[in-house]
């Protein structure tokens, strides 16, 4: 499983499904996920927050943002 | 900038919101226990249009040009209006009218079945227990891979086509304004009885709907998501603001005195509680596989999301289509094809679940 989820262009709910596959997978340490617009960062980060993971920066960068979302 | 609307309380804030206008719209004039429903509103406009001549149900209604272009102002006040599309168009058209389709066998739209509810008509929990299982159906595809693939980022003026047929229709409206008794005005038709006579005033109706646009699109509301989250995601976010939406128009209708409970004699509805019942599925289906509710896409085209424009579109045609062809529900029951067309729908549907996938 790769460490970034690309989520660009995705529409709902596929960025949360994606991540939430990713999370699982890794169980622990640090993925970032590319989503493009602002529903998918919050709905994104409002699913990791539930798993206990910890959105640990947002970067805007050509129309769209990367998150880094971690876990001890 | 913190979005306040994309907290809890952000979307209950939002449910309340809508859960108290919908039934005071139903009070300045609108349809018994149809304050706001998004696909009966879109089936009088298409009749407005002459897309479909059923003289009852013609009113270009206000409350769909506002929710789209109340959403256009929210994403470019707050920076979050983003042209894009080409994920599956043609898949999201037919997903647009099926859907239709299915809601005007049930008569209402996700929005309106709670609505009904609301105001004590029994029949529309055979709807909603439609909407949740189509709803369900619709996440067993998505967790097999089920995707409409990439959107791709498009000219602001793409973007911009839904909101500016919205204004068209708008300026139609004031162009040629209704004439009492009269089922024409210049290129419009209005309805001179039954419920597309039923309306608010056009101030009120259009100030309600930029309100309602533009706070749904800050919270994401959305009445189909609010099922697939927690059936998804056993996460209950979209669904706080559904039962708030509810519990407000509970209250505002008793104290409005717009609640009579039971099954026969409710406004615009019938008691084929079969029909209810596959209406919906079909309807929640199509909403689940195309990611939103009806009322979600208004917001979503508001925002650029050509996709969605797209699956509005088919709405309008599938309203054109129900009511052409005999498909669509009156208060005397299901329409003369309605239960082929749900059959139909059912079927295409699992077409898309099946082919539509990443690795198909």
């Amino acid at each position: 499983m790769s460490d970034i989820v690309d989520a660009r262009g995705l529409s709902c709910p596929q960025p949360v499904l994606d991540t939430l596959a990713a999370l699982a997978a890794k169980g622990s340490g640090r993925i970032e996920v590319l989503v493009d617009t602002e529903a998918s960062r919050e709905n994104v980060t409002r699913a990791a927050q539930a798993k206990g993971w910890t959105v640990e920066s947002v970067a805007e960068e050509a129309g769209a943002y990367r998150l880094a979302i971690a876990k001890a | 900038m913190k979005n306040f609307f994309a907290s809890r309380a952000g979307i209950v804030a939002v449910g309340l919101a809508i859960g108290i206008l919908a039934p005071l719209l139903q009070f300045w004039g609108n349809p018994g226990n149809m304050g706001v429903c998004v696909a009966c509103f879109e089936r009088d406009m298409a009749g407005a249009l002459g897309l479909h001549r059923a003289a009852v149900v013609q009113y270009m209604r206000p409350e769909i040009i506002g929710f789209v272009l109340g959403s256009l102002a929210a994403a470019l006040l707050f920076r979050d209006f983003r042209p894009r599309g080409g994920s599956s168009p043609v898949v999201r058209f037919v997903l647009g009218a099926f859907a239709m389709i299915g809601a005007l066998v049930f008569l209402g739209c996700p929005w309106r079945a709670i609505l009904r509810l609301a105001g004590g008509d029994l029949s529309a929990v055979f709807g909603l227990a439609g909407l949740v299982g189509g709803v369900w159906v619709g996440t067993l595809f998505l967790r097999g891979g089920y995707s409409l693939g990439r959107s791709q980022q498009t000219r602001p003026g793409a973007g911009l086509v839904m909101p500016l047929l919205m204004a068209g229709a708008l300026a139609l409206m004031l162009l040629y304004p209704q004439v009492p008794g009269e089922p024409q005005s210049g290129v419009l038709f209005y309805s001179a009885k039954g419920p597309g006579a039923m309306h608010a005033p056009l101030a009120i109706s259009l100030a309600v709907g930029l309100f309602v646009g533009f706070v749904a699109q800050r919270s994401r509301f959305c009445t189909m998501g609010a099922f697939r989250d927690v059936i998804l995601f056993r996460q209950g976010h979209l669904l706080s603001g559904v039962l708030a939406l509810f519990a407000a128009a509970v209250v505002v209708n008793a104290t409005l005195g717009q609640v009579a409970i039971g099954f026969e004699g409710q406004p615009v509805a019938h008691t084929h509680q079969i029909w209810n019942f596959a209406g919906m599925l079909l309807a929640g289906l199509c909403f689940a596989l195309a990611g939103g509710c009806p009322g979600r896409q208004l917001f979503l085209s508001g925002e650029g999301d050509g996709d969605a424009a797209v699956f509005v579109l088919g709405m309008f045609a599938g309203a054109a289509f129900a009511h052409n062809f005999g498909l669509a529900s009156s208060p005397a029951g299901v329409g003369p094809h309605g239960v082929a067309a749900v059959v139909v729908g059912l079927a295409v549907c699992v077409y898309f679940g099946l082919t539509m996938r990443a690795k198909a």
